[in-house]
This record gives structure tokens, C-alpha cells and sequence, in this order.
């Protein structure tokens, strides 16, 4: 079993935008998988590069911005960084789909919701007639929304904004897809509807087991949908972990720092801790921690060195961080020097 | 005009049965939006109140009939002795001077043609503060205030992150000394490690000009950290208002266990003892005739005849009701109405479907079928109005006949709005709620 290809591999990636100042590495070497049936929460403020990674394996990164070509981006095995732009569409709209934050980008205004729906059905289904309505009407049954045969005559602007999300979902659904590549998709909803719309994608993936990308920026949400957890900071993955001990033992300083500046975590005292200063635009290499400038534990070789993502502990793979201070078990030298050793391996290849 | 005489723990503000309502003129509805329906509180000098719903609750609009930038419908907003919703001329303008208002998106706020610098000046022009020189100190001063520096006194509002756009914001706020500032969602556009910088810099503020807050917002944890009260809003109702830790731990009213019980807490080990609400709130021109909350409330008082029925099929005959309320709403499908008045009437061929998700693997008691059969025969002979009418006859109760009224809940004045709080009925608590 364990020979089998990941549902998603993402290695090397390398996602850059060029303005007439500058280069900006948007995203900055990021490695990742997902599993079937396991959603990886993606958290990050904005300018961490979050979006532009999901933007990068959907393959909507568009010029000025581009997919440096050592990247890779496998589905099922499958390298989708070599794809040109009409295979990529049918990817898109068949094994990988995204759900944005705002509804109203997936939806056409000038067509009702069944209409749409049917028309993903008719490509990706093949089916016709009657068999067709009923199969989108049960679509929007599944994301639980009442009165789906009447419903479905109406025009996206007749949905509520929590209506619209689930249309939204149907569709995505109709595609039959492996992988749900989600950006922020409660964020713009009340908590009463985003616990809706949360319950509803979990349920979905209990009962399709597909792959769920799931980006936010509330540590809350996160902790209530991911399996496991990557945070990203200036375009880098800075910590990853399954979800329990990323918040029983955070290691990363900017997780500490956000996990810490969410006002509900600290109760009584009136001022809260922050993270001085605001996300740092990577343009350039990593010539040294990117966090460094607001980082409360910085010392002299933070400024010096880019540190790598290595185990938290010794031998404890499935934690990473990308922080000079780790592995905690080391002498702080030697775990300088470890980093040290595994930034002269990635520049060697 | 707001008289210094008014002490620390005071009433500086008191609302009194506020109504706000618009678009009584739309085209399709004759009914206008009631935004804030019958709303009445105090504001303490000194503290923050925070005001948190959902989109659509009539908070914003609550915020805007204060400071005036909206007119009252009806009600009172006391200062003192003067009712600001009659103010014209200089006496509005002085009070506009006194209370302020910081808006939630500091991107389109500022005027990005202005600088700085004049985009804080801006309300000293405007009431003619002191001379020009002054003018510019105080503008100084202010940058310095909010955690800027001079040098930003000539750049541009689009060189600036979200964080210091805000700042720009609340010192603009803050120029003419007002005693009274209303916080229209300062922080939710900001991420979160900016967010707490622009929190405790209220704080700062707060403690250093003795300002009195209302902030108006939808993230919980932000309002429980900065406000010492806070008043939950539903469909232009206040539901409940207390002491913000009682309000946070032990939620009186139905509504707030609701709303609370939907934050997701940032710990995964937290076992969720959500309480999942359905459907989302109806439509502020036709609320609820009894209480707001009454299609949605998971704790509705139930007629006693029926109190043995099974939690399951009850849902499912509330579900009923509210499928076809909504169908009735005055903000359905645009089509829909417009072939309603055309005449072209096709539209409940699906309630039989509708009939048969719901009950179709429930057992329904005959004194529950009966009535819900008969609802049915009027739906299929399109008169469901008359099948609406019947259901709430056979099912309905007080909270869909009766506005509840405030109940104080705790010994801080805190009241909740509830039927559940009269002696006839049990306490709402977690143990009412029906499964779905
Ligand atoms: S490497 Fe240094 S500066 Fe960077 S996060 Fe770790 S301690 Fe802080
Ligand atoms: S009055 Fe009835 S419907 Fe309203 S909150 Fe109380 S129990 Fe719920």
C-alpha cells in the first residue's frame, strides 16, 4: 500500500512574480502531500503565499507570475507542471477543483444554478434528459440545500451568501473531483453559516474520500478541519504538523506569535502580544530567516543563514520547522550546523 | 453638549425602543427593511459595549443612527436631556464632533488622492478648528499618537499596509476629542498578528482620553477580549446584553448559545458540542411576528400537547414551516414574484417532494399527521397562505405569536430577550435543543 503514489505531491515549488522593481518569490520552495480522505490546512496571513500556492497546482498562475520549472506538482503520480493550458483546463474541471471565498467567482450571474450545474454534469457525467435534472437536483440535496427542485430554476444573485457556498460545492461535487482545493471558503460567511459549510466538507470527505486543501487564515477553523497542518510565512513553509501537536507544542516563533495574538487564547489582561512589524515581501533568496526582523528568539546566525525545514525533535519526522533553534534536541551549534548542512544539499541539486 | 458633568460609569447614551427602518419605497415590496426594530440600552461613559451578529442583524445601521449618518425611524437616542435623532443645524454638528466613527475597511475609507497628513486634518478644516498652524501640530500629534511618525504626514494612504491604514483612520477619529467613538468592524479586514496591535492601541487610547466605545463586530473572540459588555443583535433585535465574561460563559438567551457555540475554537482536543443552526435568518421586511429568532431557534417552547413528540420529527415539522415561510418570502426569486404577478402560478409542484424528504423515514403521530395532511391539500390547491395559517394554528406557540420581552438575567442589569425566561417555562439550556 505504501507504494502507492500520494493523491498529491508538491515538490520544489516555485511560484514567482515579477513587477518592474522586482522578483518576488511568491512562493518559495514549498514541499507537501496530501493523502486521500486527509485535508491539509494551509494557515497564513496574507502576503504568505498561501493562495498563490493553491493558484499554482490549479494552474491559474498567470503572467506576470510564473511556475519556475523545477517544480513539481504530481496528482495520482501524474506530473502536472508539463500539462499544456487546454489539458490543464480538463484537470481543473474534472480531478481538482477550488472553491474561492467569494461564491460569486465560480458562479455565473447570467445563468440559474441548475443550468450550470447540469452543464458540469452533461461534460463530466455524460448524462442527459431527466436523469440529468435529477441528478443535479440531488447534487444540491447533498449540500443541503431545501427545497432543491424549485430552487434550482433560480439565478445565483436569488441565493443567500451561504446558499451561494454550497452551490458552489454542488458544482465542484458535479466534477466528481480527487482532490477540493479550498481558499478560505467561510471566511466571508457568519459563524452560524460557516459551522454549516464546515460540517457539510466534512461530511462530503467521509463519504467520497477525496483530498481536501483547505486555506485560512483562522487558527479556529483550522483547528476544527485539518488533519495536519503547514504554515507559511513570506512564501515558506515555516512549521508543519499533524494538527494535534501543532497546537500542543507549537515550535516555529511566528506559530507561537500567531497562536498567541488571537485575542480569545488570553483571557483577563487587556493587552495582547503581538508580532511587531508586518510580512516581509520575499523578493530575493533566502539569505537568512525571513522572520528574523520581528522574531522575539533571534540570535547572530539567524541574520546569516536560511534555515530548512528539519524534525522538531530528532527522528520525529512528521514535525517539521524551519527555525534554527530545532532540533531542540541538539546544541544549538549542531542544530545550526544540521541546517547549515541540509542548505548546501538543496543548493547542490 | 455632552456635559463634562457626566462621571466615569454614567449613562452618556441611552437608546430608547430605536427604530431604524429603509427602502420603504423599493419596487417589488412594499415592505421596507427593518434594520433596527425597537432597540433600547444605555452606554456607560467610559466603557466599550461591543454590539456582535451576523451580516444583515442591523449592527452597522445601529452604529450609523447614532453618530446620525442615518436617520431614526422611530425612538429616542438621549445625551443628557437632548434626543440627538431631532438635532439640525449646529447642534448636530456639535454632536457629530463629539462622536466619531472608525469604519471597518481602511482601504476604501481614506481618500486615496489625499495625503496623510490632510486626510487627518480634514474634520479640523471642516469645523474650523483653531488656525491652520494648529491645525497642522495637532495633526502631528496625532500621527505620534497612533503609533505613527511625522514623516508619514506627506505620503500616500495606498504606501501604507492594512495595519497603518487603520491607524490613519482612528487618528482622523480622534482629532476633534470626541468623548464617543463608534467602531464599525476596526479590525476584521487586518490579520491577526496586526489585529492585536491595533486592539491594544484602542486600548491605549481608551485609557488615555477617557473615551467611551461602542464596537460593532462578528468575531467573538475580538469583542470578548476588548469590551466590558456586549449586546447580541438578531434581525434588528437586541437578544441579550450582560457583563461581557457572564454573557461568554453562561449565554442566556437561545440565540447566544447558538452564536457561541459556532466560534471554532483554535484546539483541536476541544470536543464540539455545537449546536448547529439551519437555515439562515428571514427577511428583515418580514421578521417573525412573534419572536425574531423563532424560525431558527433550537430551544423553541413547543404547544404542551406536543411536548411528547419525538425531537426528530419534531425538527422535521419546524422544517416544514420554514420551507414554506421561505417560499413566502418577500425576498424570494425575483422570478418567481414576477410570475406570481403575471399570474403564472407553477411553482408548488415540488411541495410533495418537499413533504416526501421530510417525513418520508419518520413515523408522524396521527394528531400530528392529521393536521400536517390537511396543510398539504392546501399547498396543492396553491393556497399556501391558508396551509402556513393552519400549521402555526396547530403547531405554533407563543414564540411565534408573542415579541418576548427583556428579562433581566443576572445582577448586573443584563437582560435577555426570551419567553423561555417566564416562570411558566424552563430556562433555555443546551438540554432543549432538537437534533437534527
Ligand atoms: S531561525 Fe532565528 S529568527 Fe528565524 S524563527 Fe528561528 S529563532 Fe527566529
Ligand atoms: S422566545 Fe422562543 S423562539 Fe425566541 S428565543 Fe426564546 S425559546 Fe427561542
Amino acid at each position: 500500500m505504501s507504494a502507492e503514489a500520494p493523491l498529491l505531491a508538491v515538490e520544489n515549488l516555485r511560484t514567482e512574480f515579477y513587477t518592474d522593481k522586482e522578483t518576488v518569490r511568491a512562493v518559495d520552495d514549498v514541499n507537501f502531500r496530501i493523502e486521500r480522505g486527509e485535508t491539509l490546512g494551509i494557515v497564513g496571513e496574507s502576503g504568505s503565499g498561501k493562495s498563490v500556492t493553491a493558484r499554482s497546482i490549479m494552474g491559474l498562475v498567470e503572467s506576470p507570475g510564473n511556475v519556475l520549472p523545477e517544480s513539481s506538482i504530481r496528482l495520482d503520480g501524474e506530473e502536472l507542471t508539463e500539462k499544456s493550458e487546454s489539458e490543464y483546463r480538463g484537470i481543473r474541471g474534472s480531478e481538482v477543483t477550488m472553491v474561492f471565498q467569494d461564491p460569486l467567482t465560480s458562479l455565473n450571474p447570467v445563468y440559474t444554478v441548475g443550468n450550470q450545474l447540469k452543464e458540469t454534469l452533461r461534460l463530466h457525467r455524460d448524462l442527459d434528459g431527466q436523469t440529468l435534472t435529477d441528478t443535479a437536483i440531488g447534487l444540491l440535496e447533498d449540500v443541503g440545500i431545501p427545497d432543491a427542485a424549485r430552487r434550482i430554476s433560480e439565478y445565483p444573485h436569488e441565493f443567500s451568501g451561504g446558499m451561494q457556498q454550497r452551490a458552489v460545492i454542488a458544482l465542484a461535487l458535479a466534477c466528481d473531483p480527487e482532490l477540493l482545493i479550498c481558499d478560505e471558503p467561510t471566511t466571508a460567511l457568519d459563524v452560524t453559516i460557516q459551522a454549516q459549510i464546515l460540517e457539510l466538507l466534512a461530511e462530503i470527505q467521509v463519504e467520497r474520500d477525496i483530498g481536501i486543501m483547505f486555506i485560512t487564515h483562522d487558527m479556529g477553523v483550522i483547528a476544527e478541519v485539518a488533519d495536519r497542518v503547514a504554515v507559511m510565512y513570506a512564501g515558506e513553509i515555516v512549521e508543519s504538523a499533524p494538527v494535534r501537536s501543532l497546537y500542543s507544542d507549537p515550535a516555529h516563533p511566528y506559530t507561537n506569535g500567531l497562536l498567541d495574538s488571537i485575542p480569545g487564547n488570553q483571557p483577563g489582561g487587556r493587552e495582547l502580544t503581538t508580532i511587531e512589524g508586518e510580512v516581509p515581501i520575499p523578493n530575493g533568496a533566502a539569505t537568512h530567516c525571513r522572520f528574523a526582523p520581528r522574531c522575539p528568539k533571534a540570535f547572530e546566525e539567524c541574520y546569516e543563514l536560511a534555515p530548512e525545514p528539519l524534525p522538531t525533535t530528532a527522528g520525529k519526522d512528521d514535525h517539521t520547522a524551519a527555525c534554527l533553534l530545532f532540533p531542540e534536541d541538539m546544541k544549538r551549534e549542531d542544530a545550526v550546523d544540521e541546517h547549515r548542512a541540509a542548505n548546501t544539499e538543496g543548493t547542490d541539486e | 453638549m455632552f456635559g463634562d458633568d457626566v462621571d466615569e460609569g454614567d449613562v452618556l447614551v441611552s437608546l430608547c425602543d430605536l427604530k431604524t427602518y429603509y427602502g420603504e419605497d423599493s419596487l417589488l415590496s412594499d415592505d421596507p427593511v427593518k434594520a433596527v426594530d425597537g432597540v433600547s440600552f444605555d452606554i456607560h461613559k467610559g466603557e466599550t459595549l461591543g454590539l456582535v451578529g451576523e451580516s444583515g442583524c442591523g449592527k452597522t445601521t445601529l452604529g450609523r443612527t447614532l453618530i446620525q449618518l442615518e436617520d431614526a425611524t422611530a425612538g429616542e437616542v438621549r445625551i443628557g436631556d437632548t434626543d440627538v435623532t431631532t438635532l439640525t443645524g449646529d447642534d448636530l454638528q456639535r454632536w457629530r464632533r463629539n462622536s466619531q466613527m472608525v469604519f471597518q475597511d481602511p482601504e476604501s475609507s481614506l481618500n486615496d488622492r489625499m495625503t496623510v497628513g490632510a486626510i487627518i486634518r480634514e474634520p479640523l478644516d471642516v469645523h474650523d478648528w483653531k488656525t491652520p498652524r494648529e491645525r497642522r501640530a495637532r495633526v502631528r500629534e496625532l500621527l505620534d499618537t497612533v503609533g505613527l511618525s511625522e514623516e508619514h504626514y506627506y505620503r500616500y494612504p495606498h504606501q501604507f499596509s492594512g495595519g497603518q491604514r487603520q491607524r490613519v483612520g482612528i487618528a482622523r477619529a480622534l482629532a476633534l476629542e470626541p468623548e464617543f467613538v463608534v467602531l464599525d468592524e476596526p479590525v476584521s479586514a487586518l490579520d491577526v498578528s496586526v489585529q492585536a496591535q491595533i486592539l491594544n492601541l484602542l486600548n491605549r487610547l481608551q485609557d488615555e482620553f477617557g473615551l467611551t466605545y461602542l464596537f460593532i463586530a462578528h468575531d467573538l473572540s475580538v469583542v470578548r477580549h476588548i469590551c466590558d459588555r456586549v449586546a447580541v443583535m438578531y434581525l434588528g433585535n437586541v437578544m441579550e446584553l450582560g457583563p461581557t465574561e457572564r454573557l461568554f460563559q453562561q449565554p442566556q438567551n437561545p440565540y447566544t448559545h447558538a452564536l457561541l457555540s459556532a466560534i471554532p475554537e483554535p484546539d483541536p482536543t476541544a470536543d464540539s458540542d455545537r449546536i448547529t443552526l439551519t437555515g439562515s435568518p428571514p427577511s428583515p421586511r418580514d421578521p417573525p411576528a412573534g419572536c425574531p429568532f423563532a424560525t431558527r431557534c433550537p430551544m423553541k417552547i413547543r404547544p404542551p400537547e406536543y411536548d411528547s413528540v419525538d425531537t426528530e420529527v419534531w425538527a422535521r415539522v419546524e422544517m416544514l414551516r420554514e420551507v414554506l415561510r421561505e417560499r413566502s418570502n418577500a425576498d424570494r426569486s425575483l422570478t418567481e414574484r414576477a410570475r406570481e404577478i403575471l399570474g403564472l402560478s407553477s411553482r408548488f409542484s415540488s411541495a410533495d417532494e418537499v413533504h416526501d424528504e421530510l417525513f418520508a423515514d419518520v413515523t408522524l403521530p396521527a394528531a400530528v399527521e392529521d393536521h400536517i395532511e390537511e396543510a398539504m391539500d392546501h399547498v396543492r390547491n396553491d393556497n399556501e397562505t391558508r396551509a402556513r395559517a393552519q400549521l402555526r394554528e396547530a403547531f405554533g406557540s407563543v414564540c411565534d405569536e408573542e415579541r418576548p420581552k427583556s428579562h433581566v438575567v443576572d445582577d448586573e442589569s443584563g437582560t435577555s430577550r426570551c419567553h423561555r425566561h417566564r416562570d411558566e417555562h424552563d430556562e433555555p439550556s443546551r438540554s432543549q435543543v432538537v437534533s437534527e
